[in-house]
């Protein structure tokens, strides 16, 4: 049984690898969005020492890390949940003997490994080129790192997947789709480290999942966060998986006994 | 001409009937897209909490340009949606039905995917740049509105150009989506003072993928400084030759298209 499901992160692996073209040139926007960043950060800080905690090397790296960790976790999920809903073909993947969440969880994984191998990882070297990113040498916080960056992706899947399942209840989840997405770079950390917002949007912020994703993986590698504060951070990362497992479960759960397929 | 003029009129009445069925979901993306605006204002604001210019330019500047960013941006938005080009049109073959019509196969991609929600930005932009002008004491000069005609509908034509080309290039190659979900993150760099980056990317940001010409460019004309007035009366100039580029691409690439079968 567990076969099957391993055999869907292989086939989109594989089918992933076949458009890899695509993502060379993917790799180079990438670079650029990190040039651009760096150069603004680097207009605001002058000769200022820190802001918001970061020192302008760290915030260097903040940037580059957080953008590579985008190219690994990010996903079209919700897009091809809310297609398959919405063209019916969903119906036919319910009569399988599958679980069709757990399907996408894995064709998700299959990406991710894609992703991590051929886009994440050449594109931080040829950052890493291009811009004065400084990694950390000690092995224990490369280790952390790829351990958070799991939990990352599998938080963002979740947040994918939940909304995609919102077009169960919503016909047109288009709009939904694209709020996700805004809210997720601009709470994830991603725009702009969470430590530089006003005080009350930080708080926000800390109550919901999306610095799980980007912001607190990324202030343990750039050093902000040392000792027991990592443990905190994968604390926080391990709660809201759990936690996003609820509603994930109900809807699909709600789902089931609400299928309602325009055309197709 | 008026056959166009027709056609465009048929596929909005189209529009709002198709619109009619999901009339919730019209406000939410309206809302959306304001949010993704939001975010980047919040960027400026919350950036100008750390720091007092932005390589010489004050936050009100830096807000207006944003202002006069968004108003080509919507209005690029709602007539040309190029964003599900290959996977819509190529790999589910409806270019075939388009080209056995008599219009230009371009601009009825562009009519099918009109997307009216944009234009609330446009409208919000416009004000944006009101109120940060008001506070610069910005005086309204009898040329600002013919200005601000001529500079909205070059950079509409810059986008229209770029993302045109971008397109063509699902002619050539098979990949599913294309790279235009990864251009997005990109186009909104042209709206900040260029001059903080490095020369290279000023290069790009001009001359490859003229996103500054959409943005800091030519807003630099209403906030009279000097230092780019050469490069905003330039933008007209880029927008024909950027659309021109678009429309040859587009009509060498789809003179190589074959279908892709089912």
């Amino acid at each position: 049984m567990l076969s099957v499901y391993t055999d869907f992160i292989r086939i989109r692996f594989l089918t992933m690898l076949a458009y890899r073209v695509n993502y060379y040139s993917g790799i180079l926007i990438y670079c650029m969005n990190i040039g651009v960043y760096y150069f603004t950060y680097k207009a605001i800080y002058g000769d200022a020492g820190s802001i918001g905690g970061f020192t302008a090397a760290q915030m260097t790296t903040y940037v580059a890390v957080s953008w590579m960790a985008r190219a690994f976790y990010f996903n079209n999920l919700d897009r091809e949940i809310s297609t398959d809903i919405r063209d019916g073909s969903i119906a036919i993947q319910m009569i399988r003997p599958y679980n069709y969440v757990l399907v996408k969880f894995m064709q998700g994984l299959g990406e991710g490994m894609f992703r991590f191998l051929l886009f994440m990882i050449p594109g931080m070297a040829i950052a890493m080129l291009l811009f004065p990113v400084k990694l950390p040498t000690d092995p224990v916080a490369w280790v952390g790192f790829l351990v958070m960056l799991f939990f990352s992706f599998m938080i963002n899947t979740q947040i994918n997947i939940i909304t995609g399942l919102t077009a169960f209840f919503i016909e047109n989840n288009e709009g939904m789709m694209r709020m996700k997405r805004v809210v997720v770079d601009l709470f994830s950390g991603l725009i702009l480290p969470i430590s530089l917002f006003p005080g009350w949007l930080a708080t926000i912020a800390q109550w919901m999942p999306f610095q799980a994703i980007t912001y607190l993986p990324g202030s343990v590698f750039t050093g902000r966060v040392k000792g027991v504060g990592i443990w905190n951070v994968l604390g926080i990362q391990i709660i809201w998986l759990v936690v996003l497992l609820v509603p994930m479960i109900i809807i699909w759960r709600l789902a089931r006994r609400r299928l309602f397929v325009q055309g197709g | 001409m008026m056959y166009y003029l027709g056609l465009i009129s048929e596929y909005l009445k189209n529009y709002m009937k198709s619109r009619l069925t999901y009339r919730a979901d019209f406000w939410v993306e309206v809302i959306s897209d304001l949010l993704f605006q939001a975010t980047n204002l919040i960027f400026i604001l919350v950036i100008f909490m750390h720091t007092d210019s932005l390589g010489g330019w004050s936050e009100n500047e830096v807000v207006f340009v944003y202002g006069f960013f968004m108003v080509p941006y919507g209005l690029f938005s709602c007539f040309v949606n190029l964003w599900n080009f290959s996977e819509r049109y190529i790999v589910k073959g409806e270019l075939d039905r388009v080209m056995t019509r008599p219009a230009y196969n371009l601009f009825q991609i562009f009519l099918e995917n009109v997307d009216p929600p944009a234009l609330v930005g446009s409208v919000i932009g416009l004000i944006i740049m009101g109120i940060s002008g008001a506070q610069m004491d910005l005086a309204m000069e009898w040329w600002f509105v013919p200005a601000l005609i001529v500079l909205s509908l070059s950079a509409v034509a810059i986008y229209t150009g770029i993302y045109t080309i971008l397109t063509s290039l699902s002619f050539f190659s098979d990949a599913p989506t294309g790279i235009i979900p990864l251009m997005y993150n990109i186009q909104g760099y042209g709206r900040y003072p260029v001059t903080i980056y490095n020369r290279a990317i000023q290069v790009v940001l001009t001359w490859i993928l003229p996103f500054a010409f959409v943005g800091v460019y030519p807003a630099s004309l209403f906030l009279h400084r000097e230092d780019m007035r050469h490069m905003a009366l330039l933008t007209p100039v880029m927008g024909i030759v950027f659309l021109t580029l678009g429309l040859l691409a587009w009509n060498w690439g789809i003179r190589r298209y074959r279908g892709a079968g089912s």
